[in-house]
């Protein structure tokens, strides 16, 4: 176990390096010269020598990448080309809007799709499970924002309690009005989005409840459970239920970077203030500061991820043996 | 149901490979209509030109944003032009985008996947570290910075999709290739001398063949729902328009010409899941060992 966790421990630091390095990369490779941004438009030679040098820019390539791993490791991921700003202020004022809406999102998937996994595997090839099946396979081959889209005009465009645009409604705050007021609010802008993330997210987890649960129901000690005579209630939860959540566990190490980039379309489509339609915005604005603050923070999410669930898959499930 | 288990499973003497997987593909009926489906859009593609009743960014300004006419059969956009011209066009680019990237993330999928597994070592471990960073990235993020920095045309986007999606498979053949490589009949080949390309080639690619030309079929979905994305975020194709760049040019129309958004929606959703039955379809078919 020790050896495990070290070795993908190291697999993890080289992984990260790799991607340090390609960010680092991509950002050399963006069109135009950072100092012709920073630089004011009438500026002499020697000004912009100035700069260059002020900001390291004329240093080696690989002095360069260095001096920026420092920063980032500091916290500072640079300044918006746009808005003069800190990028991590930026991302940090953005995030809590996308992580409201994640949370939700996760919440409602794994409510849903756990249950409709496990019944659609008890009652294998039922009307139930061939419908479930063939939701989920429709789920895959949506577009996402067509489907967004869709419900904005069916839905969002004829009924005056759904709201298509934004978080909230300028000046409904909490404690300033009634709470079911806010409350209201709140949740008549979040429907659509929760609905489309929900509906997009739910078929893999159901799909994988349903394999999990099928894996265990046909195992030896469910037969032996069911020998002894234990009521079928407590056959299914108690023994298979539990042990086929195991390897759902291990997912919520992939769902980390899903709370920090899973959203990027919807929150364009529905103007959602997260960090999605900020690093929508800079893409179009070609503000390569933040674009490759993303990116940096997206993949370093997804390593980390991926490390907890391949760590958790062994933590939990006592019957894995390492090699 | 047993019977039918058994015609799935029977060997004839009589019929090749291929015989044997079109008859057992035939039994999966939405993918075999998934099959016509494609075919029938693959069709259009290919004499988009011909059947076009009118050029694909011809304006026509007495009928603007109007709905499905005797003129228009699928009414026309918000400058006029004809919609069921530029959904034939939007037809060639969204296939040809999904087919060529799909061939370039299967070609570069198998390749690095194949090196990793047959020589194992420090060599799979470099490679498969890079695998993993390339996977790290969100992709859908990672497609728009790239696409940003090149360039943008129909091939760059087809690159660019394809390099960003290779990597799911590059695992899965590298895990093959690490099975295969142990697999007594492998073993067999080396001790009769025979030459690594002959063993990597005969012996073990073709024993993979199998899940790449499954996944390869639902990379072309993938694709063409990589390439409506970015469309529809202003940063694909425009001309000749795809089917993601008709519908973001009517999606701020909705409430009045709803159809721009609608079609090439329905278009794009169709295709992708025709695709993914067809795979499924494959999956069945091609494994001579799958009970059902």
């Amino acid at each position: 176990m020790k050896r495990y966790f070290l070795r993908r421990l190291i697999q993890m630091v080289v992984v990260l390096i790799g991607i340090s390095i390609i960010s680092f990369l991509i950002m050399h490779l963006a069109p135009g010269d950072p100092v012709d941004i920073m630089a004011e438009r009438n500026a002499t030679p020697e000004q912009k020598a100035h700069i260059r040098e002020l900001y390291g820019l004329n240093e080696p390539l690989p002095v360069q990448y260095f001096n920026w791993v420092g920063r980032v490791l500091k916290g500072d991921l640079g300044t918006s080309f746009v808005t003069g700003r800190p990028v991590l202020e930026m991302i940090l004022e953005r995030l809590p809007a996308t992580l409201i809406l994640n949370f939700w999102a996760m919440i409602v998937i794994y409510l849903i799709a756990i249950p409709v996994g496990m019944i659609s595997a008890l009652k294998q090839y039922s009307w139930f499970d061939h419908v479930v099946t063939t939701v989920a396979f429709f789920g895959r081959a949506l577009p996402q924002f067509w489907f967004a889209l869709m419900l904005i005009y069916f839905v969002g465009l004829r009924f005056s309690g759904v709201q298509i645009s934004g978080m909230s409604t300028w000046g409904v705050e909490w404690g300033v009005q009634p709470f079911f007021t806010v409350l209201q609010d709140r949740f008549s802008h979040m429907i659509l989005p929760l609905i489309v993330l929900a509906f997009s997210g739910m078929a893999g987890i159901a799909r994988y409840m349903r394999a999990s649960m099928l894996d265990v129901v046909h195992q030896d000690y469910v037969r032996t459970a069911r020998a002894k005579g234990l009521p079928e209630k407590k056959v299914v939860i108690g023994h298979a239920f539990r042990n086929a959540l195991l390897p759902i566990v291990t997912l919520i190490g992939f769902e980390l970077p899903i709370l920090f980039s899973g959203a990027v379309i919807i929150e364009t489509i529905f103007s959602w203030p997260g960090i999605g339609l900020l690093a929508v915005n800079a893409i179009s604005q070609q503000d390569y500061m933040i674009v490759m603050a993303f990116n940096l923070l997206g993949a370093t999410m997804t390593v980390i991820g991926m490390f907890l669930a391949d760590i958790l898959y062994v933590v939990v499930d006592p019957r894995i043996k390492l090699d | 149901m047993a019977q039918q288990t058994a015609t799935m499973n029977e060997i004839r003497a009589d019929e090749t490979y291929l015989q044997m997987v079109w008859r057992r593909f035939k039994k999966h009926k939405l993918a075999l209509i998934s099959l016509m489906f494609i075919i029938l859009i693959g069709v259009i593609a290919i004499l988009a030109p011909l059947i076009s009743p009118y050029g694909y960014d011809q304006i026509d300004r007495e009928n603007i944003m109007s709905g499905p006419s005797s003129e228009h059969i699928l009414g026309t956009d918000r400058i006029g032009r004809d919609m069921f011209t530029r959904l034939v066009w939007g037809a060639r680019i969204s296939l040809s985008v999904g087919l060529v990237a799909a061939l370039v993330s299967v070609t570069v999928g198998t390749l690095i996947g194949a090196v990793a597994g047959f020589f194992g070592g420090v060599i799979d471990d470099i490679l498969m570290r890079f695998t993993e960073m390339v996977m790290s990235f969100p992709v859908i993020f990672l497609l728009l910075t790239i696409v940003t920095l090149v360039e943008r045309s129909v091939f760059n986007v087809m690159l660019v999709i394809g390099l960003t999606s290779w990597t799911g498979l590059a695992r899965m053949v590298r895990g093959q290739f690490l099975a295969l490589r142990e697999s007594d009949y492998v073993e067999a080949a080396r001790a009769l001398g025979a030459k690594n390309s002959r063993i990597v080639i005969r012996h073990m690619l073709l024993n993979c063949m199998a899940p790449i030309i499954v996944s390869a079929t639902l990379q072309v979905g993938t694709a063409i729902l990589a390439e409506s994305s970015l469309s529809f975020l202003g940063l694909g194709i425009t001309s000749p328009p795809s089917w993601g760049t008709i519908l973001n040019s009517g999606r701020y129309y909705m409430r009045y010409a709803p159809w721009i958004t609608i079609l090439p929606g329905l278009l794009i959703f169709g295709t992708v899941l025709a695709f993914n039955y067809i795979g499924d379809g494959l999956r069945d078919a091609l494994d001579p060992y799958l009970k059902r």
